[in-house]
């Protein structure tokens, strides 16, 4: 039993990592409609970034400003130089868009970067904590406590605040909102910048848990599971998406793996993704239902 | 003498609350040009939603040549013989003039795919056919310059005649039009109103319509039924339907 | 306005231009220089990095665009039907040995079809954008399948793994002149099976469903129908192309050939070649395989060498996402249109 709660437990921290990217998405899908496949290069981005710095003795503080400005930066452009062009376009060529995108910074942060694996040391250490009957890992408490804090200051932020509220105004009637008087540019822009930042965090957490690496971008692929659970439109659904994709992930790979003789996290969030496209495609938490033949 | 070929009886449609259509009876008679005319949201729309299967009454019945309607799914509706254009004529925007047309016929292909990849008999047979039945039917709406035109090139009211003859193409029984002359000017809406009175005069067809050209409406059609809120509030020709108070009522008076 | 009729509005987009008009003359000459210019005078290195991988891609590409391009079903499943039309034609190769190479070949593809069939179903009930996630599901399963269960590779390591001989009619193909005759002819004659079903009520009913989903059910497209077909018949030739692949260009069935950048290639391929164009399969693909040898000698000429390859691969990353979203925002047709474009300037 104990090994039950080990194994659910940390499915569920490494689920709540999984809902900060996810968040990320979800920030972008509600101001551009997009599902943003580049959000996992801009996550491999943040972390290159950090860590090049720091590799050359820049503090750490510095060094998290100077990433954090590069981010902003990059993600306003990309909202300026790729999304507006395409505005009215459909989802799938926006996605595909998003593809080049992807690769266009993974092929960037890399040529400058580098492609090898980078360690990345928090200052976090990794010990095993015991929580009743069981032993987690003092990094993936802490790493958890960081992103939900992150999550509870987003959710306020757009559930509580004004360009949150603006936010959703403009998801729903981008003409009504501006009919009103809300600049779509300057929220846009907010709304990128605050993806960028997000990108970061869950960039530096991902790079201190495993390495900072071309695979970080594979990140996304775990993304698109979590929204399709949770609503793409949903930052509550993120969050609980993302624990159910966790918590069934490192389940399924302890008691279903040995089942069926191999690893099979590559594609059972993706098995569970289609079960609910089929049964409640908005997912838990979306709004826009899917139209039906 | 009286050969209704529709007929809706106590029709009920809600949406989330909102009643769209309450109680609605009315009957068609075969090859008469009936138009559905009311102020906006009075329900016309649905109503001939409903008649196409993409909505499902939540009371009442419809019947089509004698038989019920019953959770009809829209392709089995054109496959009964009922066919529609659409209000922003949703032609097919990369195809041709001709392709659009031809995909009207789609329901009467009888080759399978294989037959289709190696271009057996029963394949080329049945394009041949289907061409011929497309150009005829462009012939007739007078759209034969435009036969391999994009349609997503073609101007406004063109496309509406392509979203007529594509319709019209397959011969259905009962042909339901949405608004056929939206967005168009005196001289187009004159040519429609002639062409969708030959295709009832040439083929028999039956026509339902929605209009709000009440001019265009009285002097095309024969039967004319009117909605506001949902139900009916006149039924008849048009001169009996053009005097009725409660009609008058329903427009204020205003005819556009 | 109703909902289902807002969803039958025609979507606001350019008109496509009707697939590259290669004339006849035009079209003889390019199968005079692929049939018979090309077996006298190509070296060894030319049918084995340049001319076979670029026909097996293009057929890769080919499907997709049957799925996607015509029939508007997005799909990122090309690598594991690829994978599938491997496998099926390694064991009917090896395991009926008796079946002439054409009919294994053929086989594998129809395999890869009614796989295909099967990752489509989800298609009737989920739409756009939102099919990426079956697709992509099969993808991973299909490929973690073929890396678990043994026997579809013989109960080889992956690295061991040999094609079977490539033989015909007495002919031993396993040259790469050999191979290339191969590759060549299958390429060919699928392609005309699929110009065929594009210009047949088939074709026409997949673009129907693409450019208006609900006005086709409405006048009694067979929608399903369609949309099955599309990924039967794109996940067929997809089969076909992961079967040369494998044995007219790596000599080997490995899964890892197959995987979830395969899919991605294979869309680009058709993204920069042009959605809903034959020709632009083959351009596209040819813009593929050929960009990264031009960008080695490029910076081999022009930088001296000083670029490694793994700096030249990230310049070509960079290079084939600027492509994507500049094609993407300029010329949604690909260059397909842009060179039917230069042909025909008063268009």
């Amino acid at each position: 039993m104990s090994f039950f709660l080990e194994t659910l437990a940390g499915g569920l921290l490494a689920g709540v990592m999984y809902a900060l990217v996810a968040i990320g998405f979800v920030l972008i899908y509600k101001a551009s409609g997009v599902f943003n496949f580049a959000q996992g290069a801009m996550v491999l981005c943040a972390a290159l970034t950090f860590v090049t710095l720091t590799e050359r003795d820049v503090p750490f503080w510095l060094a998290g400003l100077i990433t954090l400005a590069i981010m902003v930066t990059l993600a306003v452009a990309v909202e300026r130089v790729v999304l507006r062009p395409l505005v009215n376009r459909s989802q799938i060529t926006l996605f595909m868009a998003t593809l080049g995108l992807s690769y266009i910074i993974e092929g960037g942060s890399q040529f400058v970067m580098g492609a090898s694996v980078h360690e990345l040391d928090l200052g976090i250490s990794d010990l095993p904590v015991a929580i009743g009957p069981i032993q987690l890992s003092s990094f993936d408490l802490v790493a958890a406590a960081s992103a939900g804090a992150l999550v509870i200051a987003l959710w306020l932020f757009f559930e509580r605040t004004r360009i949150g509220v603006s936010l959703r105004a403009v998801a729903d009637d981008p003409q009504a909102a501006l009919s009103i008087g809300i600049r779509l540019p300057v929220l846009w822009a907010a709304v990128w910048a605050v993806a960028g930042f997000v990108a970061l965090v869950a960039g530096l957490l991902w790079g201190a848990r495993q390495g900072v690496q071309f695979s970080l971008t594979f990140v996304v692929l775990k993304a698109l599971p979590v929204l399709i659970i949770g609503g793409f439109t949903s930052i509550t659904g993120a969050v609980v998406g993302g624990l159910i994709v966790g918590a069934a992930d490192a389940l399924a790979e302890i008691y279903l793996g040995p089942l069926l003789g191999g690893s099979v996290s590559t594609w059972f969030a993706y098995g569970l993704a289609v079960a609910f496209l089929l049964v409640r495609p908005a997912g838990l938490f979306g709004e826009r239902a899917i139209e039906r033949v | 003498m009286a050969d209704p070929i529709l007929e809706l009886s106590d029709v009920s449609l809600s949406f989330k609350g909102l009643k769209a259509i309450n109680a609605l009876s009315f009957s068609v008679e075969r090859g008469e040009i009936c138009a559905l005319i009311g102020p906006n949201g009075a329900g016309k729309s649905s109503a001939l939603n409903i008649l196409n299967g993409v909505y499902r009454a939540d009371a009442g019945h419809v019947s089509f040549e004698g038989k019920r309607l019953r959770s009809i799914r829209p392709g089995a509706a054109a496959q009964r013989g009922i066919g529609r254009t659409f209000q922003h004529a949703a032609l097919f925007s990369g195809l041709s003039v001709l392709d659009n047309v031809l995909a009207g016929l789609a329901r009467h292909s009888r080759a399978t795919l294989i037959e289709h990849a190696l271009g057996l008999p029963r394949d080329a047979a049945e394009t041949r056919r289907f061409r011929e039945a497309a150009d005829e039917t462009l012939s007739f709406l007078e759209l034969k310059a435009y036969r391999d035109r994009i349609v997503a090139t073609l101007p406004y009211g063109i496309q509406k005649r392509v979203d007529l003859a594509r319709a019209l193409v397959a011969r259905p029984t009962l042909l339901l039009l949405d608004e056929p002359m939206a967005g168009m000017n005196g001289e187009e809406k004159r040519a429609m109103a002639r062409f969708i009175a030959a295709a009832r005069d040439e083929f028999g067809t039956t026509i339902v319509l929605i209009e709000h050209d009440i001019g265009v409406v009285m002097s095309l059609s024969d039967h004319v039924v009117v909605l506001d809120y949902g139900r009916k509030v006149g039924d008849g020709p048009p001169d009996a339907v053009r005097n009725d108070p409660a009609v008058i009522a329903a427009y204020l008076g205003k005819p556009h | 306005m109703p909902p289902a009729l807002a969803a039958a509005l025609a979507p606001v987009r350019r008109p496509v231009l009707p697939a590259l008009p290669v004339r006849a003359a035009g079209l003889a000459l390019l199968l005079a220089v692929a049939f018979v210019a090309i077996p006298l005078t190509a070296t060894d290195y030319w049918y084995n990095a340049i001319l076979i991988p670029f026909l097996i891609m293009a057929l890769a590409g080919l499907g997709l665009n049957l799925t996607m391009g015509y029939a508007g079903q997005a799909s990122l499943g090309t690598g594991a039907f690829m994978a599938v039309g491997a496998y099926a034609t390694y064991n009917l190769l090896l395991r009926l040995p008796e079946l002439p190479l054409p009919v294994s070949l053929a086989g594998g593809g129809l395999i890869a079809g009614a796989v295909g069939l099967v990752v489509g179903l989800p298609s009737l009930r989920i739409k756009g954008f939102y099919l990426i996630a079956p697709t992509l599901a099969a993808q991973f399963l299909i490929e973690w399948v073929f890396n678990q269960v043994g026997w579809f590779s013989n109960y080889a390591s992956s690295s061991a793994i040999s094609a079977p001989r490539l033989v015909f009619l007495g002919y031993d193909l396993s040259s790469p002149a050999g191979r290339y005759a191969l590759t060549l002819t299958s390429v060919s004659v699928v392609t005309v099976l699929a110009w065929r079903l594009v210009g047949s009520q088939t074709g026409r009913n997949w673009r129907a469903v693409r450019d208006g989903e609900t006005a086709a059910a409405v006048i009694g497209v067979p929608v399903a129908r369609a949309k099955l077909s599309a990924f039967f018949v794109g996940a067929a030739v997809s089969g076909v192309a992961g079967a040369l692949w494998a044995f007219a260009y790596l000599g080997t069935v490995d899964a890892r050939s197959f995987d979830l950048d395969r899919s991605f290639q294979a869309m680009f391929i058709i993204i920069i070649g042009g959605l809903s164009s034959l020709s632009g399969s083959f351009i596209g693909a040819a813009f593929i395989v050929l960009t990264p040898i031009l960008l080695t000698h490029l910076s081999n000429a022009l930088l001296g060498g000083s670029l490694d390859g793994g700096q030249i691969s990230n310049l070509q990353r960079i290079l084939f996402g600027a492509l994507i979203i500049g094609f993407l925002i300029k010329e949604p047709n690909g260059l397909a249109a842009l060179l039917g474009r230069l042909r025909h300037p008063a268009r």
